[in-house]
């Protein structure tokens, strides 16, 4: 997905060794994906369910227009 | 790490698929990183088999210019560039198990400029406006 859009990057992250992560994302489970450090979604996931996740998370992180 | 030799083979062979070159930015520390040393041996073992791989080295602590121009934020962190562009690809920790063929299938994707995701993703991913940062948690096995 980063590769498809520069606004998107990606981390693979190897839990066990920074039991920080483990705690500030309460990961019992792997993997578990974590968007903008808000949606979660656990176990491996369709495409199109981690897309629509991935748009949907853009959206919400996108600024609210201002009122005039 | 070493390769077996049916692995090495494998390897190479599914780096064979690269087009254009591709650089992985290996951020390290020499104190305090128990995974550092076999994330350097794991790309010594890799940058071999493809003349289109190279693997710089950034030291975590003294190369700050680097640290953020990446934005990585612990070590050891991978960053994969293509040609002279950041994918935005990050892999933190040793990658073995998963995340080497993780690793080894960004590296490919990256050379030839290919998600392999379907066209329906495509567009959707193409109408992001605002910056989108994912993390995939996994371990080894």
């Amino acid at each position: 997905m980063a590769l498809e859009n520069a606004r998107i990057s990606s981390a693979i992250v190897e839990a066990n060794e920074y039991p920080d992560l483990i705690a500030r994302y309460a990961i019992d489970a792997v993997p578990k994906i974590v968007i903008n450090d808000r949606s979660e979604m656990l176990g491996a996931q369709p495409e199109s369910a981690f897309v629509a996740q991935v748009v949907e998370s853009a959206r919400e992180a996108a600024p609210t227009p201002q009122e005039p | 790490m070493m390769l077996s030799e049916h692995d090495r083979k494998r390897v190479q062979q599914m780096l064979g698929g690269m087009v254009n070159p591709v650089r992985l930015v290996f951020f390290t520390q020499s104190l305090g990183c128990e995974s550092c040393r076999p994330t350097r041996q794991i790309l010594e073992a890799l940058a071999p088999l493809s003349d289109k791989l190279s693997i710089d080295e950034r030291n975590f602590v003294l190369d700050k210019e680097a640290v953020g121009r990446f934005g990585v934020e612990r070590v050891p962190a991978i960053a994969v560039v293509a040609g002279e562009d950041d994918t935005g690809i990050r892999f933190y920790g040793a990658p073995a198990g998963y995340e080497f063929s993780a690793l080894i299938d960004a590296i490919v994707a990256a050379s030839i400029g290919q998600s392999g995701l379907s066209d329906a993703s495509r567009t959707q991913l193409a109408s992001v406006t605002s910056p989108v940062r994912i993390q995939v948690f996994v371990t080894p096995t």
